[in-house]
C-alpha cells in the first residue's frame, strides 16, 4: 500500500513583479515522514512554504493535502485543513503564560474551560513527548521552551503538518538534540514534518527525504540514505564548492583590545553584560558563541560607544575609549559591521544605493556642508569589483533590492574598505549560502592575515570552531570561557553556551 | 473565496506609472462630471470655469499665485519633516506661531526703515515657526512621544492663542468694539514684483535649497539617514536627537516664514484664519510630489489652480463652495489613490486547472 501523500504541490508557479520565485516547483511529502527543504538563500524555500500556509496564492499549479486538491485564500484555509507553520522567530505573547498563548487566535469555541484546556495540552504533550508547564510565562522560558510551546500550539490547533522554517538556528547543540527527538515521535505518530534549513548535517541527521531547490525550481527528490553531503552541495549550488575554511596563524600578535571588568545595564537596570574581560590581538579571529541574546549585540555596542557602560573599561592600543563618541571610535579604526535579523536593520539603509550607504560611516569626515559622491561612488566601485558584487550599478539602485549575500558584501566590503585596526562582524553569514558563506570566510581571513583584530559573532558552532583562532562562549551576559577550538569539542561548548563553566 | 489577489509590484515600467495616472486624472475628471451632472449643473462649463478662473487673464493669474506661494513654502517645511519621518501635522501651528511673531516686530517696531523691519519680521517668524515645531521635537527626541498627536493639538493652542490675542491685548482700540488687530503699516506691508507680493521669490528660493539641502549637504543625508532607520543611523554615530532638533527647527522655521508672509501681503495683519489650511493642503502636496521639492513646486502651484479655479466657481456661476471642495476632494482622491496600483498590482485569479487524470 502506498502511503498517504500528506502535501502534494505541482506545477507551483509564483512571481513577484518580474522575478520568479517559484517557476514549476513540484514537492510530495507523505504522513510519517520528515521531509527537508534544502536551497540557498533566495531559492524559493520560503515563497513555497508560504503557499502551503496560505500567506501567498500560487499563479499557477496546484496544492493537494491529504489527496485532496485545495485552494487557500487566508492562512485560516490552511489551518483549517491542519497545517502548521513554526516560524523561525517565534509568534508569542511574552507577558502570557503558555496556556494563554496556545489559546490565542483559537476560534473553536467563545469560553474555553481552563482546566479543560490543561488537560488537552496534556495529553498532547503525552502523546508526543513533549514537556512544558501550562502556567509559565513565556518571558520566563528559555529559547527551547518557547519552541516547544509554538509545537503544541500547532499541534493544538489539529495540525497534522508541520512546517518549521529554520527550526535550530537559535538552539544549543543539546536543545537540537531534543528538538530531533520530539520531530521523531511526531513522524511516528503519523505527522508530516517538512523541515526548511541550509545546514546540511542537521539535514543527513534527520530528514528521511531531500527536495533541492535551485533558484525557485525544485531540482530533485532524492532519499536522504542514498547521497552524501557532497552530492548535496552540488545539487543546491550548481556546482562542487571547497568546504574546507583555511585558519592560517598568524605569528605576530599584537595586543589591540582589551576589555576589563566590563558590566552594561539594559533600560530595566538588569546587566546584560557582567563582568566580561578578554583580550583580543591583532592577527587573530576571536570567535563569539552563545546563543541568540547572551549579550552579542550588547558587547558589540559597548566596544562601538554605542551604549553607556556601567562599570569597567575597554583599552584601544593602550587608550581607554569607554565615553569617546561613537565618531571618535569610527575614526580610531574600530569598525562593527552587525547584521541583525532582518539584515538591514542596522548596517545599511535600504533605500539607498551602495554609494549613498558606502560613505555612511565616512561623509562627516569631509569637509564643508555639501556632501561629495564622487569619491565614494569611485570607493562603490572599488568594493563592488573586489567582492564581486552583483549589481546593475553604484548609483540609483537600492540595496534592498540586491540579493542577500550581496547585501551582506556590501557592508562587509565598506567596513573593510576602510582599513581598519578592529573589525567587529556579527552573524555576517546570517542566511547566506554556502558558496556566498565561504568568500566571507575568506574575506575575514584576509583580513586576520593582514594584522586586523576580528571579532567574529557567530551563530554556527563548526563555523566557529573552523574559523577562529579562540571561541568565547557567552551565556546570559557572561563569559563561560574561552577555549581553543582544537582543544574541546562541540558537546563542551554546548555545555558552556548553556551555562556551565569548564575550567 | 477571493477572486481578487493583490501582490506588490516591484519593479515598474516609467511609462506604466506616466499611463497610471493620467488614466487616474481622466478617471477623476470623469467621476466629478458625472457628480456635477447630478447636482444639476453643466459638468463642461463648470471645468471650463474652473481652468478660466484659475489662469484666465492677469488679476486670476495672480490670485492662483498668491495661493501657491504659502503652499509651496509650507510643503517645503512638512518634506524637510516627511524625510526624517517626522510627522509634522503641525503646520498650521506654526504657521500661526510665525504670523503672531511677525505681527509683533511689525506693530511694535514700525519706525523701523522698512526693509529692516521686514527683515526683523521674517527672522522672527522663522524663529517661532521654529520654537513651536521644537516643543514636539524636543519631546521625540528625549521622551519619544509620539509627534503626531503633539503637532496636531499644538494647532489648536496656536490658534486659541491667536484669537486670544485678537480679543484681549492686542485688539486695536480703533476698531470700536470690532476684535480684530491693528492694520499693519505700509512699511510692514512686503513688496510686489511684477505684479505679485515678493514672496514668489522666497518660494523660489527655497525649493532650490530645500532640494539641495535634502539631496547634497551632509545634514540632509542624516536626515535621510534617520528617517529610513533609526538604527542605521545610530550605528553609524549620527546623533540622532540633534538631527531631530535641528530638523524640525528648519521644518517649523519654513511654516513660520508662511505666516510672515500671509499676515504681511495677503491680511496686512493678525487674524485667526489666515494660516487657511495650507498647513494641511501641504501635507497632501508633499505627499503627492513623494517628498521631491522641485517636484512639490509644480505641484503645488496644480493645487494653486484647483483651488483658485474652485473659488471662482462660486463666484461667476453661483455653484455653492461645498461643490468646488467636492471636486477638489475627488481628484485629490484618485490621484492619491493611484498611487495604490503603483505599488501594487491586482489581478484576477484565473481558475487553476485541475490535474489531467
Amino acid at each position: 500500500m502506498e502511503p498517504v501523500k500528506a502535501i502534494e504541490m505541482k506545477g507551483i508557479s509564483k512571481a513577484f513583479g518580474s522575478v520568479m520565485a517559484n517557476e514549476n516547483v513540484s514537492l510530495t511529502v507523505y504522513n510519517g515522514e520528515i521531509h527537508a527543504l534544502l536551497g540557498e538563500n533566495g531559492a524559493g524555500k520560503s515563497t513555497l512554504m508560504n503557499m502551503l500556509s496560505g500567506i501567498y496564492t500560487p499563479d499557477s499549479g496546484f496544492i493537494s493535502i491529504q489527496g485532496e486538491q485545495v485552494q487557500f485564500t487566508s492562512p485560516k484555509d490552511s489551518i483549517a485543513l491542519g497545517i502548521g507553520m513554526i516560524h523561525q522567530h517565534f509568534k508569542l505573547v511574552d507577558v502570557m503564560t503558555a496556556k494563554e498563548n496556545i489559546m490565542l487566535g483559537d476560534k473553536r469555541s467563545f469560553f474555553t474551560k481552563s482546566s479543560d484546556l490543561t488537560k488537552e495540552i496534556r495529553a498532547i504533550c503525552d502523546k508526543y513527548g513533549l514537556d512544558i508547564d501550562p502556567d509559565k510565562k513565556v518571558y520566563e522560558m528559555s529559547v527551547g521552551e518557547k519552541q516547544t510551546l509554538e509545537i503544541i500550539k500547532v499541534l493544538y490547533r489539529g495540525a497534522k503538518i508541520l512546517i518549521m522554517d529554520e527550526p535550530t538556528a537559535v538552539l544549543t547543540p543539546q536543545e537540537i538534540a531534543r528538538l530531533f527527538q520530539i520531530m521523531r515521535s511526531m513522524k511516528q505518530q503519523g505527522c508530516a514534518i517538512v523541515i526548511i534549513t541550509h545546514k546540511l548535517g542537521e539535514v543527513m541527521e534527520i530528514s528521511d527525504r531531500v527536495t533541492v531547490l535551485r533558484k525557485g525550481r525544485s531540482l530533485d527528490t532524492v532519499n536522504t540514505g542514498e547521497v552524501d553531503m557532497n552530492t548535496l552541495i552540488e545539487m543546491m549550488v550548481g556546482k562542487a564548492v571547497d568546504m574546507e575554511i583555511n585558519k592560517e596563524k598568524v605569528a605576530d600578535k599584537q595586543k589591540l583590545l582589551e576589555v576589563d571588568n566590563l558590566t552594561v545595564e539594559n533600560a530595566e537596570h538588569k546587566n546584560v553584560l557582567e563582568e566580561i574581560s578578554f583580550t583580543l590581538y591583532g592577527g587573530e579571529i576571536l570567535g563569539v558563541a552563545g546563543v541568540a541574546g547572551s549579550g552579542q549585540k550588547e558587547i558589540c555596542e559597548a566596544i562601538a560607544g554605542l551604549t553607556p557602560v556601567k562599570k569597567g573599561r575597554i583599552f584601544f592600543e593602550g587608550e581607554n575609549i569607554i565615553g569617546k563618541s561613537p565618531r571618535d571610535i569610527i575614526k580610531k579604526g574600530i569598525r562593527m559591521g552587525f547584521i541583525p535579523e532582518d539584515r538591514l536593520g542596522m548596517g545599511l539603509v535600504g533605500n539607498m544605493d551602495i554609494t549613498d550607504n558606502v560613505m555612511l560611516k565616512d561623509y562627516h569626515m569631509q569637509r564643508g556642508i555639501f556632501l561629495n559622491r564622487a569619491e565614494s561612488a569611485e570607493k562603490a566601485e572599488r568594493i563592488v569589483e573586489k567582492l564581486d558584487i552583483l549589481t546593475p550599478s553604484v548609483r540609483n539602485y537600492p540595496v534592498k533590492k540586491l540579493s542577500g549575500g550581496n547585501i551582506q558584501k556590501v557592508l562587509l566590503g565598506r567596513e573593510i574598505d576602510s582599513e581598519p585596526k578592529v573589525l567587529i562582524t556579527a552573524y555576517p553569514v546570517r542566511g547566506l549560502d554556502i558558496g556566498a558563506s565561504h568568500k566571507i570566510y575568506d574575506l575575514l581571513n584576509e583580513q586576520k592575515i593582514q594584522g586586523v583584530g576580528v571579532l567574529f559573532i557567530g551563530e554556527d558552532l563548526d563555523v566557529l570552531m573552523h574559523l577562529c583562532d579562540r571561541v568565547m562562549v557567552f551565556c546570559g551576559g557572561k563569559v563561560m570561557g574561552t577555549v581553543e577550538p582544537d582543544s574541546v569539542s562541540k558537546e563542551e561548548i554546548g555545555l558552556m553556551m548553556a551555562g556551565e563553566k569548564i575550567s | 473565496m477571493k477572486f481578487i489577489t493583490i501582490s506588490r509590484r516591484d519593479d515598474i515600467p516609467r511609462n506604466r506609472i506616466v499611463l497610471i495616472r493620467i488614466l487616474a486624472i481622466l478617471l477623476s475628471i470623469a467621476f466629478a462630471g458625472i457628480v456635477i451632472m447630478a447636482l444639476g449643473y453643466n459638468p463642461l462649463a463648470v471645468f471650463r470655469q474652473m481652468i478660466k478662473g484659475a489662469l484666465g487673464g492677469k488679476i486670476r493669474l495672480q490670485q492662483t499665485a498668491l495661493k501657491a506661494v504659502p503652499l509651496i513654502i509650507t510643503t517645503m517645511g512638512i518634506i524637510v519633516a516627511f524625510k526624517m519621518k517626522f510627522w509634522n501635522i503641525g503646520g498650521e501651528g506654526q504657521i500661526m506661531m510665525g504670523a503672531m511673531a511677525a505681527s509683533f516686530v511689525a506693530l511694535n517696531y514700525s519706525h523701523l526703515p522698512k526693509t529692516l523691519l521686514l527683515i526683523l519680521m521674517a527672522l522672527a517668524s522663522i524663529v517661532a515657526g521654529g520654537l513651536w515645531a521644537f516643543i514636539p521635537a524636543i519631546f521625540k527626541a528625549k521622551l519619544g512621544t509620539n509627534e503626531t498627536i503633539f503637532t496636531l493639538m499644538l494647532n489648536y493652542i496656536a490658534i486659541k492663542f491667536v484669537t486670544f490675542l485678537q480679543y484681549g491685548p492686542w485688539k486695536d482700540p480703533t476698531s470700536q468694539g470690532y476684535p480684530k488687530v491693528p492694520d499693519f503699516t505700509a512699511k510692514a506691508i512686503l513688496p510686489n514684483v511684477f505684479g505679485v507680493h515678493i514672496g514668489w521669490i522666497i518660494a523660489i528660493i527655497l525649493v532650490i535649497v530645500t532640494y539641495i539641502f535634502i539631496n547634497h549637504t551632509k545634514k540632509g543625508y542624516e536626515v535621510t539617514v534617520v528617517g529610513e532607520s533609526v538604527d542605521t543611523a545610530r550605528y553609524a554615530g549620527i546623533n540622532i536627537q540633534s538631527v531631530i532638533i535641528v530638523t524640525m527647527l528648519i521644518s517649523g522655521g519654513m511654516c513660520g516664514l508662511t505666516g510672515m508672509i500671509q499676515a504681511s501681503a495677503i491680511e496686512k495683519t493678525l487674524t485667526a484664519s489666515l494660516s487657511a489650511n495650507y498647513g494641511f493642503s501641504a501635507i497632501t502636496t508633499a505627499w503627492l510630489s513623494r517628498l521631491n521639492a522641485v517636484a512639490a513646486f509644480f505641484v503645488c502651484i496644480c493645487f494653486a489652480i484647483l483651488l483658485q479655479g474652485g473659488a471662482s466657481l462660486q463666484i461667476t456661476m453661483n455653484i455653492p463652495a461645498a461643490v468646488a471642495d467636492m471636486i477638489q476632494g475627488i481628484i485629490l482622491f484618485f490621484v492619491l489613490g493611484s498611487e495604490f496600483f503603483l505599488q501594487y498590482k491586482v489581478g484576477f485569479r484565473k481558475r487553476l486547472a485541475k490535474e489531467e487524470a
